[in-house]
């Protein structure tokens, strides 16, 4: 119903894709407004005195609005933009995290963790002697018992967790675990890449301090991503990178910063991306998030039954339940998931193959060395999911050793 | 359209030839592409400067199996420099197919174990 919205379908009409989780694709609403940036109103922002300019501002700094009212953070000052999810961890652990997580603090994670929302606390515990520690996952989620005794006894200045698992789609209690930090007075950065983009996802209720999400998995734009910031700790916090647009003066040896969220904004942003997420953001808001995240919800149920009912087939993560995002990695006896996806791609069909960034899940928890993960948008339809199981079963009676 | 499964590399993947190991190698090594978990134990045994036998432990996908299993078949009898002088396209004309960048590396993980086990310079 909705994929006629999308002209990657109808460019390739026998696409089947499954690979959201990834990237998800583009409705013709965003590519077109990036276009009508570059062809009607292409200059840069802030301090231009001229009509397009002042029109590409006004974009610019709408997209900010509409992003905390979509996330419903208290104020757009609370927004900050960067390329992607990945750039929005590090610029915290850059940051706030060089400031305020000292020698000897610890920083919990999990085993779930993407590598993005890893390797920056990683880099970080090796500069000041931090003690990083995970979180563990037991039965494909995380052990939520241990995490509040653990949190309670080593009171960790930091809980960096995602929301929803790439791999397993399971949808971490992130909403307890953040009351869980406050009480013992650290702060939550949750990753928001597979959430914001198929769940209502209110800082306020969850109480998030921290909160990072990517534009292009949520059908804007590559190249745009967003941090949220809870504005008492964005104003006590030092810039990320320095330059352009970001300043107040300057003079010879000094110079007094922009308020935020300019502050942490330096040199020339993507322009277009930004206006490219508020057309994604236009176009899920008319949609409805709920909407989205029931159509997900019905495809994840089908889908799941569907394949519990082929015997070689084993799935990763929760059964259908409400802890279970539209993100399904399987495991196919004897048959290695490169093997899967590239006889599904002979059928136009896209799916994920390999680790997903999920080293630590995959090797110590799962004990896999790779799966072939599906991952589903609006667009998406039973009948895709139809033409990837038929496919799936013409596969392991070809290649079946 | 590319079909990268045809009969022969499914046959050699089904049953790969000098499939296992041998008792008394006088070379051998395991090589794993770590992106995709692939891995092969190969061995040999070199006389006069050439392979008089081969045998191969490959577990991973299809291509790097069905590779396995070709490589091998041709290897024997070949000398230490005729084998250090197999790159890529070889490869690629034993399997008769195209790859594309992301399997290649599964193609050529056997030709790097051997070499490996020769201890012959590996590009990349
Ligand atoms: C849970 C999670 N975190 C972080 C990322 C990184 O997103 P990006 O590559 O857009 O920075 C991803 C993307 O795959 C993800 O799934």
């Amino acid at each position: 119903m909705y994929k006629s919205d999308f002209p990657i379908f109808k460019n390739n009409p026998n696409l089947v894709y499954l690979d959201s989780a990834a990237t998800s694709q583009k409705p013709q609403s965003v590519i077109d407004a990036i276009k009508d940036y570059y062809e009607n109103y292409n200059s840069n922002i802030h301090r231009g005195i001229y009509k397009i300019s002042e029109q590409a501002t006004d974009a610019y700094e709408k997209t900010r609005k509409k992003i905390a009212k979509f996330i419903n953070a208290k104020s757009e000052k609370e927004i900050i933009f960067t390329r992607n999810t990945t750039e929005s961890i590090n610029l915290i652990a850059k940051t706030w995290g060089k400031e305020n997580v000292k020698a000897e603090d610890k920083i919990l994670i999990s085993e779930m963790e993407h590598h993005s929302n890893i390797l920056p606390w990683q880099q970080l515990s090796g500069e000041q002697n931090i003690c990083l520690r995970y979180i563990n996952v037991r039965d494909h989620k995380l052990d939520i018992q241990r995490a509040e005794a653990e949190i309670n006894e080593t009171k960790p200045a930091l809980l960096a967790i995602t929301h929803v698992s790439n791999s397993l789609g399971t949808i971490n209690p992130v909403k307890k675990l953040a009351e869980i930090a406050h009480k013992n007075g650290g702060m939550i950065l949750i990753d928001g890449a597979q959430s914001v983009p198929h769940m209502q996802v209110d800082v306020q209720s969850l109480d998030a301090d921290f909160l990072a999400f990517s534009g292009h998995k949520m059908l804007g734009p590559t190249g745009i991503g967003v941090l949220y910031v809870k504005e008492e700790i964005l104003k006590k916090m030092n810039p990320f990178l320095t330059g352009g647009g970001m300043i107040k003066s300057v003079s010879r040896f000094e110079t007094e910063f922009a308020d935020h969220p300019y502050k942490f904004e330096a040199g020339t942003p993507d322009i277009a991306g930004t206006i490219g997420l508020s057309a994604a953001i236009d176009y899920m808001n008319t949609i409805g998030i709920e909407r989205i995240e029931t159509h997900e919800r019905n495809l994840t149920k089908y889908a799941l039954k569907k394949l519990s009912g082929l015997s070689e087939v084993t799935i990763l993560g929760l059964p259908f339940s409400e802890d279970r995002a539209g993100v399904i990695s399987i495991v196919v006896d004897e048959i290695h998931p490169h093997d899967i996806a590239q006889l599904l791609d002979e059928n136009n069909i896209a799916v994920r193959a390999g680790h997903h960034c999920n080293h630590i899940l995959m090797k110590d928890v799962l004990k896999v060395t790779a799966t072939t993960r599906i991952s589903f948008h609006i667009y998406n339809d039973e009948n895709d999911i139809d033409r990837f199981v038929e496919s799936l079963k013409s596969i392991m009676t070809k290649i079946k050793r | 359209m590319n079909q990268i499964y045809k009969e022969l590399i499914l046959d050699h993947y089904k049953s790969p030839q000098n499939a296992g190991s041998l008792d008394n190698p006088t070379h051998e090594a395991t090589e794993e592409n770590t992106s995709c978990g692939d891995s092969i134990k190969v061995q040999l045994i070199m006389k006069d400067g050439r392979i008089k036998k081969i045998k191969h432990i490959t577990e991973g996908c299809a291509i790097s199996v069905a590779a396995a299993s070709l490589l091998s078949e041709i290897l024997v009898g070949k000398s230490i420099i005729s084998i250090g002088k197999l790159d890529e396209q070889d490869i690629i004309k034993i399997l008769g197919v195209q790859l594309t960048a992301s399997r290649i590396n599964c193609a050529l993980l056997p030709l790097r174990a051997v070499r490996k086990a020769l201890k012959l310079k590996t590009e990349n």
